[in-house]
């Protein structure tokens, strides 16, 4: 063990690292707030007219509720098909998704120019719009994750009547929720339908909601299983490898119906001459597809690197990037083709983004320091549980007192 | 009722920014010398190629920003304009991503912001007034009417001065229809305006998918529901199956004493 090697000085110094790194971040995205909210989106974002929707939307939305997909793809997995197995990541994955959906809406806070207005859709309809849909199904997701997740809640403060409500409903509840997402993961790809010449031939399909839903399918056990292995290094709880092997085997499933749909649409569309255009939309289109699908299906199939920690650790990491340059390459790449105009996020963007990031870490920390969101098979564990109690009343040290365990 | 819009000459037009004032006038806008839409410029004058080419927004018959607004916001009235409602507007501004002539604008600069763009004067419309841009028009290139005497009006100009005119009518057909209709002496594209666009109105690619939604709520539900009633039995009847072997399993004397029972 290395960390054995490693002085308790060193340790400490390590987390004043990692904590000054978080007040800065929180110092900087204060700053940002404070400009974006006195002087307007044009002072604190590099948006303009060309460039309607950046940063915000492309990664903190797009990106946003696609990594958090991993709520409702494990949640009918254990509630609907009755696959017992992925139970012990039912809750971390439900914690993440509401997490992930709750900043999702504050970064929407900021993204929009009437913040203020943000329930209108409520009132206000307009069933043509895509966008009325996507907010209506954000919303009514955002509660049903809420309620997914109460009973740990309740079971923390020990009230069994709610817990028991809530028991009686969770089925049709986590139905409710895999509908819900499954719409709106799609209807943010239908976002871009109404666009077919705005959008590079390349990333526009009249299948872009489905590659949406696949890609989000892929995504969301990915997330789950990086989740898994920062969690099992942080808080030294981990989830069996078994399981993350099985998780592997859907993103590899869905990325492979992707994978046909993608060669469907250059088939369809006639596509072959932008496909071997290598400029700088079809390198980016090729980084998306060799490292982002065909790279992890790969690595998922054999059975030798999904079974392993590395193999599957670095699928998952290939499927998010891939994921996420994939939207970034809808939303920014294509749309600055069209438009001409370069556009890069200002730092002030990028700053409210990390911190919301960071304030996601810091509430996914809190509510496993709080919540029994990991399996309790694993505190019953000996040598480990002691470590538990001791993380759970110093918190940053445990590092640290894990050593001296 | 008969939509308004505005025929575009822009064989006409001499490039004096006269409507480009009035609209200023309207709008309480600064008059700049900048030739462009934005926040505070509803209607411009672009040079391309040697053309001035009045720019402003379409009309859209079927808007494609009113379309796309969430909280309806944009709407395409009787009368023909496509008006703007800042107090239902979120801010979203998927209307500029959305609107294929990329004509609604934004107050970037403004922490209570607006989108701006033309309303044709809705407002002087239903009072029986023309436009103030077309009201400024010295040189008859901008026409105000009725979509039907707009396009007589053209027809009349192709026959009367042939040798000046592009014999088509921009708007007809362009994204299903606009209530701004061009003319110009020279193919359209050269002039800077947007050839690419299909003839049927953009919203119907995303209603091909939005329309779908009730339908997949319906057996989405029931299909779910139905896989769960499958799991649960199946479920049921291994938990059963494993509880029966495990009692066997322990208590074997029971099980002898079972058999004796039955027999
Ligand atoms: S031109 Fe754009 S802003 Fe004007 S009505 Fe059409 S879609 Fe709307
Ligand atoms: S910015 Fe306002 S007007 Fe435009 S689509 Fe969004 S809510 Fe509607």
């Amino acid at each position: 063990m290395t960390s054995l090697l490693k002085t308790p000085l060193g340790k400490i110094h390590r987390m004043t690292f990692w904590t000054a790194v978080f007040w800065i971040i929180m110092a900087l995205g204060l700053t940002a707030t404070v400009i974006r909210f006195t002087q307007g989106l044009g002072a604190a974002t590099n948006l303009s007219d060309k460039f309607p929707w950046g940063f915000w939307i492309g990664f903190d939305v797009l990106c946003g509720v696609g990594l958090a997909a991993g709520g409702f793809v494990v949640a009918a997995a254990v509630y609907i098909f009755h696959l017992d197995y992925y139970k012990p990541i039912l809750r971390p994955a439900v914690l993440t998704a509401f997490l992930g959906y709750v900043l999702v809406v504050v970064a929407l806070l900021f993204d929009l120019g009437r913040p203020w207005q943000i329930w209108h859709p409520l009132i206000m309809w307009n069933p043509h719009s895509v966008m009325f849909e996507v907010a209506w199904c954000v919303m009514f997701y955002t509660t049903v994750l809420a309620l997914e997740f109460s009973p740990i809640v309740f079971e923390r403060f020990k009230l069994e009547k709610p817990q028991k409500i809530l028991h009686a409903i969770i089925v049709p509840l986590v139905i409710l929720g895999v509908i819900l997402s499954s719409l709106h993961q799609s209807s943010l790809g239908s976002l871009y339908l109404i666009v077919p010449e705005k959008v590079y031939p390349l990333w526009y399909s009249s299948n872009l909601p489905y590659l949406f839903f696949l890609t989000a399918i892929a995504v969301g056990p990915a997330m789950v299983t990086i989740e898994s292995f920062l969690s099992s290094r942080t808080f030294r709880r981990e989830i069996e490898l078994p399981i993350l092997s099985k998780l592997g085997k859907v993103t590899a499933v869905a990325l492979s119906v992707y994978l046909v749909l993608k060669i469907e649409d250059v088939v369809n569309d006639h596509l072959w001459s932008y496909v071997f255009t290598f400029n700088l939309e079809g390198l980016l289109y090729w980084a998306e597809i060799i490292l982002g699908a065909v790279v992890p299906i790969i690595l998922l199939s054999y059975k030798k690197t999904n079974r392993s920690k590395k193999g599957l650790f670095y699928s998952a990491l290939f499927v998010v990037l891939g994921f996420i340059l994939n939207r970034m390459n809808l939303s920014v790449t294509s749309i600055e083709h069209y438009t001409g105009a370069h556009y890069f996020p200002s730092w002030m963007e990028i700053s409210i983004t990390l911190m919301i990031v960071a304030l996601g870490f810091a509430g996914f920390r809190l509510a496993v320091k709080y919540l029994p969101v990991f399996p309790k098979e694993k505190e019953a564990n000996e040598p480990l549980s002691k470590t538990f109690d001791v993380v759970e009343f110093i918190g940053d040290k445990h590092e640290h007192t894990t050593v001296l365990n | 009722m008969q939509h308004y819009g505005i025929l575009i000459d822009t064989t006409l037009c001499i490039g004096c920014y006269a409507c480009e004032e009035a609209c200023a006038d309207r709008w309480g806008f600064p008059k700049t010398d900048v030739h462009e839409l934005s926040s505070t410029k509803n209607t411009t004058v672009l040079t391309v190629n040697d053309a001035y080419v009045p720019r402003m927004c379409m009309h859209c018959d079927v808007p494609t920003c009113a379309s796309v607004c969430p909280v309806g916001a944009l709407e395409k009235t009787d009368e023909g304009p496509v008006t703007y409602d800042v107090s239902k507007c979120i801010g979203c501004r998927y209307c500029m991503q959305a609107c294929p002539f990329d004509v609604p604008k934004y107050q970037w600069n403004s922490a209570n912001p607006k989108v701006s763009k033309c309303d044709m004067c809705h407002d002087r419309i239903v009072a029986g007034k023309k436009p103030a841009c077309v009201e400024a028009c010295p040189a008859e290139a901008r026409v105000f009417g009725t979509l039907e005497e707009l396009k007589q009006i053209a027809e009349k100009r192709f026959a009367e001065n042939p040798a000046n005119y592009f014999p088509q009518i921009y708007g007809i057909k362009e994204a299903g229809g606009t209530s701004i209709l061009y003319l110009a002496s020279k193919p359209f594209a050269e002039i800077g305006l947007k050839g690419n666009l299909p003839d049927h109105p953009l919203p119907s690619l995303t209603w091909a998918v939005m329309s779908k939604i009730p339908n997949y709520v319906f057996w989405g539900g029931t299909l779910l529901g139905g896989i769960y009633w499958i799991t649960n039995r199946r479920k049921e009847v291994r938990d059963l199956e494993a509880k029966l072997e495990q009692m066997e399993n322990t208590n074997p004397s029971r099980r002898i004493s079972n058999h004796e029972q039955e027999n």
